[in-house]
């Protein structure tokens, strides 16, 4: 077979190429490109709004370095370490939560299955609409919800600065607990049958059977899901570009809020490319991070 | 014995409570959504007098009123339908290249075509608008797609599902004489169209739930998609006294979809299963 392959490419060599191409062109347009030309223009200092700055003047590093210096930018970078490392594990725990609530076979799971699941469909700009009233002071639902047991605090969820970003993890919260709920539920019905037994027989109550057997062969479906919780944690903004927009003054502000803000209010195309720049190391460091590791993992396994 | 038996039936209660507990938690937002956008205007809004007041499609009609809603339906069909049939068109045939044909160094063309995954869209942003302004796209319902013509998450599911197919199949197929295109259509694309509806649905949903692109590159009601009319709808000032007229617009972007999920529960499912990589 592969000789038919081998064959098939010596006649076709030109072939498999204009295949490929279309989808080389929009990856080379739209990702290698970009990214190319953000490194470039990050060593340039060019302000739209401003006459003298207008045209792009070489500065180095500059943008880099007046970013690091900057009170907001510590600020937004606080605001999106604790987003981040807030939201990523709570969902990730909520999802393993679910999942094994759901993975049982009672009479109605399915409805709890799909109530838990549909905010996945939910448009976020919907969702955050919606939690916009949930957060409202005075009637919104959430306080009433809290005032049921005793909350008599803050009011104001989405305009108080101790509460703001704390308001946008829920909703990302609420939002991905279902998604990563489905990778869990994958995890659980594959979990070898004949393990689980051995270790009803071996005397294992079910909270032993939980942290020595079930987490451990879940730790891959783990890896998987961190990948994509972080990546969604630095890229959905819809709700923070609806309900607060990142205030007030920069309490809910993140990584890529603050880089729209640059472009499009400040229209800093400088330091509006240094921070793309940050923001896919950041993001480029974790995937391939989390990649390696996976694959790791998997040869580790083969090798036993 | 006894005990037991007690104890586990107890359990199952417990887990049962506990399931009920946060699934009304997670539904109360769309329940709460739908309900009040049936309600008349200016009636309080706590779930307690949700069943007290009545029933009315006005908010819909107000909303429809106020925003040119089939503009933002017409366009958000639009760009995922275009959207969706690019990405099939380009996937399938790369994904068929990549998984019949020995490339000359491959792996690296591969690897090019992978940076996508890596590289978010959304962390590209701000170059991606220069191209477009560049490209004079600005503004058009093209300049919402383009970016996601082509697609290494499904050209790699689509290789993936390719390299499924028995070998026998394939050696009948070229002995038959196929050319390329028709051991693709008879040969490689039946088996494989469990991917492809999954592929289609995540897409689907996917694009018609992105913002921030959108958001980004349009300025006008002609060219703006659903989920930036509704933006732009809940920023003309009206919130407060509002509501059930925001949650009939809310409603309206999410309710495609919505429906779709509910008829189609077990495909949505599998569907994001399969596009976790994404």
């Amino acid at each position: 077979m592969s000789q038919e392959k081998t064959k098939s490419t010596l006649k076709n060599s030109i072939l498999p190429f204009i295949l490929i191409s279309p989808t080389i062109i929009i990856v080379a347009l739209f990702t290698v490109w970009p990214t190319i030309l953000s490194v470039y223009q990050s060593l340039f200092r060019q302000r739209l709004n401003m006459a003298e700055f207008r045209v792009p003047k070489f500065v180095g590093l500059q943008n880099y370095i007046s970013l690091f210096s900057s009170q907001t930018f510590h600020q937004v970078l606080l605001n999106t370490f604790l987003y981040v490392a807030i939201t990523v594990p709570v969902s990730i725990f909520l999802a393993l939560l679910f999942a094994l609530l759901v993975n049982r076979s009672v009479k109605g799971i399915g409805l709890a299955r799909l109530a838990l699941f549909y905010p996945t469909i939910l448009p976020m700009v919907s969702a955050a609409t919606i939690w916009m009233f949930f957060f409202t002071p005075e009637y919104g639902l959430f306080n009433t919800f809290l005032k049921f047991f005793g909350y008599r605090g803050p009011q104001d969820w989405a305009g108080n600065p101790h509460l703001a970003l704390l308001a946008m993890m829920i909703i990302f919260i609420w939002k991905s607990a279902g998604y990563f709920m489905i990778f869990y539920l994958a995890g659980l019905q594959n979990l070898p049958e004949s393990v689980l037994e051995a270790a009803a027989i071996d005397g294992a109550n079910p909270f032993q059977t939980l942290i020595h057997i079930i987490f451990p062969l879940l730790r891959r479906t783990t890896l998987f899901v961190t990948t994509i919780a972080f990546l969604d944690a630095f890229q959905i903004i819809d709700h923070i570009v609806i309900i607060t927009k990142g205030g007030p003054s920069d309490a809910s502000n993140i990584l890529l809020y603050y880089l729209w803000q640059l472009r499009f209010e400040y229209t800093d195309i400088g330091k509006s490319s240094a921070l793309t720049v940050i923001l896919i190391a950041i993001m480029l460091l974790f995937t391939i991070t989390n990649f390696v590791l996976s694959e790791r993992r998997e040869e580790k396994a083969n090798a036993k | 014995m006894q005990n037991r038996k007690i104890f586990k039936y107890l359990k199952s209660w417990i887990l049962n409570a506990i399931t009920v507990i946060l699934s009304l938690l997670w539904l109360s937002v769309i329940v709460w959504a739908i309900v009040v956008s049936f309600r008349p205007a200016n009636k309080p809004l706590g779930l307690g007098d949700v069943w007290l007041n009545g029933f009315t499609f006005e908010n819909y009609l107000h909303a429809w009123s106020l925003a040119p809603f089939g503009i933002y339906y017409r366009n958000t069909i639009i760009v995922v339908l275009i959207i969706l049939l690019f990405q099939l068109v380009t996937t399938i045939l790369a994904g068929f290249a990549f998984a019949h044909y020995k490339i000359v160094g491959g792996r690296w063309v591969l690897f090019f075509i992978l940076l996508q995954l890596m590289i978010p869209s959304t962390a590209l942003l701000v170059p991606n608008y220069a191209t477009i302004r560049i490209l004079g796209l600005f503004n058009t319902k093209i300049a919402i797609a383009l970016p996601y013509l082509g697609s290494a998450f499904g050209t790699f599911l689509m290789r993936q599902a390719f390299l499924e197919i028995p070998d026998d199949s394939i050696e009948a197929g070229i002995l038959d004489g196929c050319s390329w295109w028709q051991l693709l259509l008879n040969v490689y694309i039946p088996p494989s169209v469990p991917t492809i509806i999954a592929l289609s649905i995540s897409s689907i949903t996917w694009h018609w739930n992105e913002f921030l692109w959108p958001f980004v590159v349009t300025n006008s009601d002609a060219s703006r998609v659903l989920t930036v009319g509704l933006v732009r709808f809940t920023q003309l000032g009206e919130q407060g006294a509002q509501w059930p007229l925001l949650a009939a617009a809310t409603i309206t972007v999410a309710a495609p979809l919505l429906i779709a999920f509910l008829i189609f529960q077990r495909r949505f499912i599998a569907s994001y299963l399969y596009s976790g990589i994404k």
